[in-house]
C-alpha cells in the first residue's frame, strides 16, 4: 500500500507544492485523487526534504489543499507496449480512448527514454519517396532523418503531412511500416481529418495514434509526444519497423512548456520560452535514427506553426537547429494558389547528398536539383527586379529565367493532394524545364548528363 | 573520501550536505548508481552538485561521495581514434557494455588498460631531465608517436632506470630520482580539465592552418595557434564547414568536440574520417583524430564540462610539440548549459538569462589556444588553434555569445543563409568576415607561394567590394545604369563568386584545394578579368567579351585534379588567345610555388 499524503501546501497553475514527504524520488510518477472522486496524474520535478514540487498533467482544477490525496508510485511516467498497440487511439498520456480494450503489455517502458549512444547510430542513406516533387526532387527524406515542416497559420501542413505518411516508400524494399501520429493541441477537426485520412487508405491498422486535443489539458501535451516516440522505438528497434513519426503541433507542446517554466517562476530566454528549449525539444527530436545492427528506423515529421510566420521566433529556430534540415510553406505560394506550397529555397535536407545518386535514386538527381535550385533562385531575382522596373529592364537570358521560376512553380512544385509522382517522373520533370533555359547557363549539370537526359526544345 | 547526503534535487543540479572538506570543482559520485558530478557552488553547509548524468529517480537522503579530486581527464596512448563522452567516457566500450542506448551510471576507463604499447626509450639511465622532457616515445598510431613526458611537477629528476618493451598504460616505464625519492613514471597520467596546461611562453602565431577551403585560405586564414568562430543560422553550414576543417586541416591532431548537436552528424564523422585519407600523409584520417560527442539530448552539464575535457586533451598532444586543432560544434550549447545550470542556482543573470560570467569563461576557454614554447629542454614548439562554432538565435549576431566571442577571436567566418538559399557554399559572407592574421600570413605566402599572392588576394578582395556597390545601382536602376567597364568587373566579381569562393565539400576533386592551386585559380580569374578590361579599351565589342568561350573553361579549372595544375596554366592561354591582347604579367607572377 503506497503512502497518501494530504499535505498539499501551494497550488500554482499548473504545479503542486506537496510538505513533509518521505522516499520520494526526481521524476517519479505522481497520482492525485480529487475531493470530487476525479483523478489526475502529474510527475516530480523538484525535490528535497520537505517538500515536493509536482506538475500534474490534467491540469489543476479541483484540486484543494485539505482533502485531495497525493501518492507517489515510486516508477517514472511509462507506456506500456505489445504488437497490439497498433491500430490503436489513446489519449496524451497513452490512455486508450477509442473504446477498445486495454492493452496487456508486454513491457513498460520509461516514456523519458535514453539518448541514443552516437557509437551506435547508423547513417541514414535510404531515400524516402515521398511522391512530393519539391520535397523528393529538392529536399528529399532520407530514413532515420527527422524533417520538419514549417507552417503559419491556415497553410495546409496538415493535408501534406498525411500525404507523406500515405505515400512514403523505400524504392524497391517491402518491409514492415508503420506510423506514429502524435497530435498535441490541435483541433478536433484537424485530429478527425488525419484519422479519417488514415480510415480511408486502410493505413490506420498500422498507425498508432496518440491524441491531445486543444481542449485537453495543456500540461498533458508535455507526455504525449514521448509516448508517442517511445512507441516509435519499440517499433522500430524491438519489432524491426520502419516508422514514420508525425508530430503535430510542437508549437503547442512548446506553450506547455513555457507555462510551467512561468509557474515555476524560472529566468526566462527568449520571448519567455525558458533557457532549456532547445535541449528539451532535442530529447524528443534526437530520438529519430537508425542504429548499427537494427532493421527498424525511426523517420521524425514534426509540423509547427510558427507564430506571424516568423522563422526566428524560438520555436522554429531552436527546431531548425536541432533537426536535419527544415521544410517551410509559403503564404505567397499559398494564395497564388500552388499547392503543395513549399517554398523550396529556404527549405533544406541535410541528409541530402547521402540519401540520393547512382544506386540510390538516380546519378543526375544532386546535379539537376542543384540546377533547378539554382536557375530557381535567379528566376526568382529576376521576377523581383522585373516588378520594379518593368519587363524592359530585363535582358533576353533573364526573361527566360522569370519564365522558368513560372514554370517551376505551376509544374513542378504545384502537385494534387492524391498525385503520386516517383522519382522518375521528378527528375524528368526537372530536366523538362531546364529546357526553357539556354543551354550553356546549366552550370551544375555535368556535359554528359545533359547528352542523356536533356531533351530537344520543342518550341522556341 | 567523504560521505553526504543528497537533501534536494532539481534537474541536473543536487544539493547534499555534510561535505565539509569538499573543495569547489571536485568530483563526486551521486546516489546508489554513483553517478559522476562536479561541485560548482558551496553555500552554508551545502555543496550545489552538477550532474553528468539523467538524476530521475534521485531522492534525499541518498549517499554522495566525494572523491576530493577534481575533474580531470586520462592522458596516455590510446586517446587517438576514440570517441568520447562530454566526460571522456568511451563511448565504443560503453555500447559493448551496456547497448545501442547510453544508460546511467555505466563507468568505462577512457584508455584501455590491457592493450599494450611498444615503449621506445628516447633518455638514457643516469640523464638528467626536466619536467616536459620527453623520456621515450610510442607508436600510437601509424602517423603519430606519443611521446611519454617528464611529468610537469618534476623540475630536475635523474633517470635511474628506463625499460624498453612492451608495457600497459599502467605499468612503469621509467624510475625517476626527484628531490632525493624515488618516482615510476607510467605512461598514463590524469590531469584536472579545468586547469591550463603549462608551457614555458606563448608566442605570436605565424604560419597559416591550411584548410583547402579556398575562402578560408586565400581570405580569411586563420594561423596555426589562432582563434577562429564561425557564427551563422541554422541552414547555413556551420557544421559542414567544422567537418570540412576537421577532414583537410593542415594539422597533426585533431580533437572535434560535439558539443550539444545532432547524434547522425557525429555519426557521419565517425563514418566518414576512417575510410578518407590525409592529403599529407596518405592514411586515415580518423588515425589523428579525437572525437568527444555530447549530442543535445545527452545529459546538458556533461555539455558543459566537454569543451574543457576536449581542450586538455588537445593541449597535452601540443606539449608533445604538435600542431593541433581543437573544434567546437557548438559553443552556443555550451553556453546554453551555462546559463541552464546557473538558473538552477537562482544566480542573478545577466543578459538573455546568461551568467555575468559568461564572458570571462569563453574568453579564458579560448586563451588556452596558441602557439608556445612547451616544457622540456628542447624548447619546442607547439601550436593549439581553437575554432568554435556558434548558433546565435534567428542568426542575430548581436546576442550574448557572438558578441562575448568576437572580443575574444582573430578570425570570424559570418555565414548568412541568404548565400546558403542561393546554393552559394561554403556560405562564407566575404564582406562581413575579417582575419586579423592576414598581415602575418601574407608574407608566409610571399616565401612559401608566390609573390604576388598577396596582389591577386588584394584585387580580389576590392572587385568584390566595388561589386556589392554596384550591386546597389543595379538593384535601383537596372544593369544599364553600368559603364561597360563597370559590367566586365561584375562578371570578374561573378567569376570569383562562383568559380572561387563556392566549393563543393561532397565533390571529391572540389572538396580540398591546395594552397597552390588556390593561387592558380585565382590568377586565371583575375588574369581574365584584367585582360577584358584591356580587351575592351582596345576596342573588342562588350558583348563578345561577356559571352567568351573560355568563361565555361574558367568555371570547370577547379575540377582539375592537384596532379594536373598545369591545366589551369594552359587556360590562361586560352584567355589570350580569346581575347586577342598580349599578357601583362607582373615580374615575379611565375616565381614560387
Amino acid at each position: 500500500m503506497l503512502k497518501e499524503y494530504l499535505t498539499i501546501k501551494d497550488v500554482v497553475g499548473p504545479l503542486v507544492l506537496v510538505e513533509g514527504v518521505k522516499g520520494v524520488k526526481y521524476g517519479e510518477l505522481v497520482e492525485l485523487d480529487f475531493p470530487d472522486g476525479s483523478s489526475s496524474r502529474g510527475s516530480v520535478l523538484e525535490i528535497s526534504r520537505d517538500y515536493a514540487l509536482v506538475q500534474v498533467f490534467e491540469g489543476t482544477r479541483g484540486i484543494n489543499t485539505t482533502q485531495t490525496k497525493v501518492r507517489f508510485v515510486g516508477k517514472s511516467l511509462q507506456f506500456g507496449v505489445s504488437r497490439d498497440i497498433l491500430g490503436r487511439v489513446f489519449d496524451g498520456l497513452g490512455r486508450p480512448i477509442d473504446g477498445g480494450p486495454q492493452i496487456i503489455a508486454d513491457e513498460y517502458l520509461d516514456i523519458h527514454g535514453a539518448a541514443i549512444n552516437p557509437y551506435a547510430r547508423d547513417y541514414p542513406t535510404d531515400f524516402i519517396q515521398t511522391g512530393i516533387s519539391a520535397i523528393d526532387g529538392m529536399n528529399p527524406l532520407v530514413r532515420g532523418q527527422k524533417l520538419p515542416i514549417f507552417s503559419g497559420a491556415g497553410l495546409p501542413h496538415p493535408q501534406i503531412a498525411a500525404q507523406i505518411a500515405r505515400q512514403a516508400t523505400v524504392l524497391g524494399k517491402e518491409e514492415e511500416f508503420a506510423v506514429v501520429f502524435s497530435a498535441m493541441g490541435i483541433t478536433f477537426e484537424e485530429a478527425d481529418y488525419f484519422i479519417s485520412e488514415f480510415k480511408q487508405t486502410a493505413a490506420i491498422e498500422r498507425a498508432v495514434l496518440f491524441i491531445n486535443l486543444a481542449d485537453d489539458p495543456a500540461i498533458e501535451r508535455i507526455a504525449t509526444p514521448k509516448m508517442a516516440l517511445t512507441a516509435a522505438e519499440y517499433l522500430a528497434f524491438k519489432l524491426d519497423m520502419h516508422v514514420l513519426v508525425i508530430l503535430t503541433d510542437m508549437t503547442y507542446y512548446c506553450e506547455a512548456l513555457r507555462e510551467i517554466s512561468a509557474a515555476r517562476k524560472e529566468v526566462p530566454g527568449r520571448r519567455g520560452y525558458p533557457g532549456y528549449l532547445y535541449t528539451d525539444l532535442a530529447t524528443n527530436y534526437e530520438r529519430a535514427g537508425r542504429i548499427k545492427g537494427k532493421k527498424g528506423s525511426i523517420t521524425q515529421i514534426p509540423v509547427l506553426t510558427m507564430p506571424e510566420d516568423d522563422k526566428t521566433h524560438p520555436i522554429p529556430d531552436l527546431t531548425g537547429y536541432i533537426t536535419e534540415g527544415q521544410i517551410i510553406l509559403s503564404r505567397d505560394l499559398h494564395r497564388k494558389g500552388i499547392y503543395p506550397p513549399i517554398d523550396v529555397l529556404p527549405s533544406l535536407s541535410r541528409l541530402k547528398e547521402k540519401g540520393i545518386g547512382e544506386g540510390k535514386t538516380r546519378e543526375d538527381h544532386s546535379g539537376i536539383s542543384n540546377q533547378l535550385f539554382a536557375a530557381y533562385a535567379r528566376g526568382r531575382e529576376a521576377r523581383e527586379l522585373m516588378i520594379i522596373l518593368g519587363e524592359a529592364a530585363l535582358t533576353e537570358t533573364d526573361k527566360k529565367f522569370v519564365k522558368f521560376a513560372d514554370e517551376f512553380e505551376e509544374r513542378f512544385v504545384s502537385q494534387g493532394e492524391y498525385e503520386n509522382r516517383t522519382i522518375e517522373e521528378t527528375l524528368e520533370l526537372g530536366w523538362d524545364l531546364c529546357t526553357i533555359l539556354p543551354r550553356e547557363e546549366l552550370k551544375r549539370v555535368s556535359e554528359e548528363q545533359i547528352k542523356k537526359y536533356l531533351k530537344e526544345k520543342s518550341s522556341g | 573520501m567523504e560521505l553526504g547526503k543528497i537533501v534536494k534535487v532539481s534537474g541536473p543540479l543536487v544539493v547534499a550536505e555534510g561535505l565539509t572538506n569538499a573543495k569547489m570543482y571536485d568530483m563526486v559520485r551521486v546516489g546508489k548508481e554513483k553517478l559522476i558530478g562536479e561541485i560548482i557552488e558551496l553555500r552554508g553547509g551545502f555543496a550545489s552538485i552538477q550532474v553528468y548524468e539523467e538524476t530521475s529517480g534521485l531522492g534525499p537522503e541518498d549517499p554522495v561521495l566525494s572523491t576530493g579530486e577534481p575533474l580531470s581527464v586520462e592522458l596516455g596512448p590510446g586517446l587517438l581514434s576514440s570517441i568520447y563522452d562530454g566526460i571522456q567516457r568511451p563511448l565504443d566500450v560503453i555500447r559493448s557494455v551496456a547497448g545501442d542506448f547510453v544508460i546511467r551510471g555505466v563507468d568505462a576507463p577512457a584508455i584501455n588498460r590491457e592493450k599494450k604499447w611498444h615503449f621506445k626509450p628516447l633518455v638514457k639511465k643516469g640523464d638528467t631531465v626536466t619536467a616536459g622532457d620527453f623520456l621515450g616515445e610510442v607508436e600510437e598510431t601509424s602517423i603519430i608517436k606519443h611521446k611519454i613526458m617528464v611529468p610537469p611537477q618534476f623540475q630536475k629528476a635523474t633517470v635511474k632506470e628506463i625499460f624498453e618493451g612492451d608495457f600497459t598504460v599502467e605499468e612503469r616505464v621509467a624510475i625517476l630520482e626527484f628531490e632525493g625519492k624515488e618516482h615510476e613514471v607510467k605512461m598514463l597520467n590524469q590531469w584536472p580539465v579545468r586547469k591550463a596546461r603549462p608551457y614555458k611562453r606563448k608566442l605570436a602565431p605565424y604560419a597559416p592552418l591550411i584548410t583547402g577551403q579556398r575562402v578560408i585560405d586565400t581570405f580569411f586564414p586563420i594561423a596555426k595557434g589562432g582563434t577562429a568562430c564561425v557564427p551563422g543560422p541554422f541552414g547555413s553550414g556551420k557544421t559542414v564547414i567544422q567537418h570540412q576543417l576537421a577532414k583537410w586541416a593542415d594539422a597533426e591532431i585533431v580533437v572535434f568536440i560535439g558539443c550539444g548537436e545532432r547524434g547522425n552528424e557525429m555519426t557521419d564523422v565517425l563514418i566518414e574520417l576512417p575510410q578518407l585519407l590525409d592529403p599529407y600523409t596518405g592514411k586515415p584520417l580518423m588515425e589523428r583524430t579525437i572525437l568527444i560527442a555530447n549530442t543535445s539530448n545527452m545529459p546538458v552539464a556533461a555539455r558543459e564540462a566537454s569543451i574543457y575535457t576536449g581542450i586538455t586533451l588537445a593541449e597535452y598532444f601540443r606539449d608533445m610539440g604538435y600542431n593541433v586543432a581543437l573544434q567546437a560544434d557548438s559553443t552556443s550549447r555550451w553556453a546554453e548549459a551555462l546559463r541552464e545550470i546557473s538558473g538552477r542556482l537562482e544566480e542573478m543573470p545577466g543578459e538573455e538569462g546568461y551568467p555575468a560570467y559568461l564572458g570571462s569563461r569563453l574568453a579564458a576557454f579560448y586563451e588556452r589556444s596558441g602557439r608556445v614554447v612547451c616544457l622540456g629542454s628542447d624548447n619546442r614548439e607547439g601550436t593549439l588553434t581553437a575554432i568554435g562554432s556558434v548558433s546565435p538565435p534567428g542568426g542575430d549576431l548581436s546576442e550574448p555569445v557572438v558578441q562575448a566571442t568576437l572580443r575574444i577571436v582573430k578570425v570570424f567566418w559570418g555565414l548568412e543563409d541568404r548565400l546558403a538559399y542561393e546554393r552559394h557554399f561554403p556560405a562564407i559572407n566575404w564582406l562581413i568576415s575579417y582575419s586579423l592574421y592576414l598581415d602575418k600570413i601574407e608574407e608566409y605566402w610571399g616565401e612559401q607561394v608566390a609573390q604576388d599572392y598577396k596582389n591577386l588576394h588584394d584585387e580580389a578582395m576590392k572587385i568584390l567590394q566595388r561589386e556589392a556597390e554596384l550591386k546597389e545601382i543595379v538593384r535601383l536602376v537596372g544593369i544599364d545604369a553600368l559603364s561597360p567597364e563597370e559590367r566586365i568587373l561584375m562578371e570578374g566579381a561573378k567569376s570569383i563568386r562562383e568559380d572561387f569562393l563556392q566549393q563543393n565539400a561532397f565533390n571529391e576533386l572540389d572538396s580540398f584545394t591546395s594552397l597552390k592551386k588556390q593561387y592558380y585559380l585565382l590568377r586565371l580569374i583575375i588574369h581574365f578579368y584584367q585582360l577584358s578590361l584591356k580587351a575592351f579599351q582596345q576596342g573588342k565589342p562588350l558583348n563578345e567579351i561577356l559571352e567568351a568561350k573560355v568563361k565555361e573553361k574558367i568555371a570547370r579549372a577547379k575540377f582539375v585534379p592537384e596532379e594536373k595544375l598545369e591545366e589551369i596554366k594552359k587556360i590562361e592561354k586560352e584567355v589570350e588567345k580569346e581575347l586577342q591582347v598580349e599578357a601583362v604579367r607582373t615580374k615575379n607572377g611565375r616565381q614560387g610555388c
